[in-house]
């Protein structure tokens, strides 16, 4: 098949999807606001769809710390911290992150892609096992493509089908490493991580767990789904990424194996690609204090996913499994999750399209990420929006979203959203620091 | 100890359960292009196989498998290592 070829067979799978409205893969922001609210073709947009959990883009002390970043230090390190050596910034976001965990080691990789695919295809090599969870993100599969390890995979959330795979390995040589991740990110579900750290102590495995949507969203410190389910001991390896609460770019691995620090010398993902930037690690770093000393953020952030959950099911939505920073909607099929995704952006609202190949049995969803920041009004005026469009759309009975409609004439409160008003000048720290307010409130 | 041609039929009997439609399986059926399942669905399909057999099946094993003879071949071999 010749390359014009393949780019034809990508067009004719995702050619009629596109068809219905815009290009989910190239969707354009005229301009981000807050971490909330962007302004897209012209008019205010409620933003549904960022991960951006705890509103770190906007933190004025996070803000200031990359600032005076640049100014010391510059704006990158142009190449690898194997070619061009490693600065006291990235040592220090390193020890930042290993004690935010209480875990002896850590390295910091320059994507959670990055960090999955590095420590994963290191760790694991030919002779050793990878026993990944059927939903794993796409960074951990092709981390076991890097990696010449066997790779078996097990049912979704299910530690017995684990047990009996690692029960059919017994006696054979090779160190057995499972992965899981805290939060999965298209249903919003969490891993049975206490009956999968009793698997891995019985038949002597490794465990790793991805705390990509976890961090800084569970857990009373906000360390994650190892620390809610109270098996910190036994999560031998801890990865992630500062791309969602923690409001940056980059990836870590943390362990109290001091033999992560392998990693630095044979990890491709670690040693091929250009270190983070100052700018990014202040800001990792300032991000990580906040996350520590504000758990009044992510008691925000629930107050506000239970609201957005609740909301939705009272409105008939089928959703995920449980209450989740991750609100995934359920559709009946492809076009019809196109359909809606770009009927929600007509009147104001972004979210996150996903669609088979990429999800979880064959689902078509739209997946929201709510996001401490988000203000009551914003959450109300997101439910309302969903439920006239999904009214509209006949997703949902029309009585409900009647019912919806006249609760919330009796006084909620409302934003302005669709129009196509241009946006108007905000001050953007200052909306954090609003949304914080209200937080603490 | 089940045979080569009894995993075929096994696999013929679990595979027409999931595929819809009058398709008439056989062992030249490509699991994919033919049946209309996407590629996660197979995978799940496998675990059903795993089940069935009481076996594991790496996902290096049947990367590279496209019919249900090619398959079932697979399956087999490894009933035979797990014996």
């Amino acid at each position: 098949m010749s390359i014009e070829d393949k780019v034809m067979a990508v067009e004719k799978a995702f050619g009629a999807l596109k068809a219905l409205g815009r290009d989910p893969t190239r969707l354009e922001f005229d301009e981000v606001i807050s971490p909330t609210e962007a302004t897209l073709e012209g008019r205010r947009t409620i933003l549904l769809g960022t991960n951006n959990y705890l509103g770190m883009t906007f933190d004025a002390d996070c803000v200031a710390e990359a600032k005076a970043a640049i100014d010391r230090f510059g704006t990158g390190t142009t190449g690898s911290r194997i070619a061009n050596g490693t600065y006291e910034l990235h040592k220090s976001l390193e020890r930042r992150v290993a004690d935010f965990y209480g875990k002896k080691c850590a390295v910091v990789f320059s994507t959670g892609y990055a960090a999955n695919l590095g420590a994963i295809s290191a760790l694991a090599q030919r002779g050793d096992y990878l026993l990944i969870d059927a939903d794993s993100h796409a960074s951990i599969y092709d981390a076991c493509r890097l990696s010449d390890a066997e790779v078996i995979r097990f049912r979704h959330n299910n530690p017995d089908d684990l047990a009996k795979k690692l029960a059919r390995l017994k006696g054979k040589p090779g160190d057995k490493l499972i992965v899981t991740e805290g939060i999965y990110s298209m249903l919003g579900d969490t891993a049975p991580l206490a009956e999968i750290a009793a698997v891995k102590r019985e038949y002597g495995a490794y465990l790793m767990v991805d705390e990509a949507h976890s961090l800084g969203t569970l857990g009373e410190k906000g360390r994650g789904l190892c620390e809610q389910a109270g098996v910190e001991a036994d999560c031998d390896y801890i990865v992630g990424t500062f791309s969602k609460s923690v409001g940056t770019v980059g990836g870590f691995c943390v362990s109290d194996h001091e033999g992560v620090e392998i990693l630095r010398s044979i990890s491709r993902p670690y040693m091929f690609t250009a270190s983070l930037p100052p700018a990014v690690i202040a800001a990792a770093r300032q991000s990580f204090d906040q996350i520590e000393a504000n758990p009044q953020l992510r008691e925000q952030l629930w107050r506000n996913a239970r609201t957005f959950y609740d909301g939705l099911e009272a409105l008939g939505f089928e959703l995920g499994p449980e209450v989740s920073p991750v609100v995934a909607v359920k559709l009946s099929g492809k076009e019809v999750a196109v359909r809606f995704w770009n009927a929600l952006i007509e009147a104001g609202v972004y979210t996150n399209i996903a669609i088979p190949p990429s999800t979880p049995g064959a689902l078509s969803l739209l997946r929201s990420s709510i996001s401490a920041a988000h203000s009551r009004e914003q959450i109300a005026t997101a439910l309302d929006i969903f439920a006239q469009v999904g009214a509209e759309m006949e997703l949902i009975p029309a009585s409900k979203a009647d019912r919806r409609r006249l609760a919330a004439a009796q006084g909620a409160l409302r934003i302005v959203t669709g129009g196509g008003s241009p946006a108007r000048p905000i001050d953007k720290q200052k909306a954090h620091t609003e949304a914080k307010t209200a937080a603490e409130r | 100890m089940a045979t080569l041609d009894s995993v075929e039929d096994d696999i013929i009997r679990l595979l027409s359960e999931k595929v819809e439609g009058d398709l008439k399986l056989s062992a030249d059926t490509n699991i994919v292009s033919d049946t209309g399942l996407d590629s996660v669905s197979v995978m799940d399909f496998v675990f059903e196989l795993e089940d069935e057999f009481g076996i594991t099946v790496p996902l290096d094993r049947i990367s590279d498998v496209k019919t249900v003879r090619q398959l079932a071949a697979t399956i087999h071999g490894l009933i035979l290592e797990n014996a």
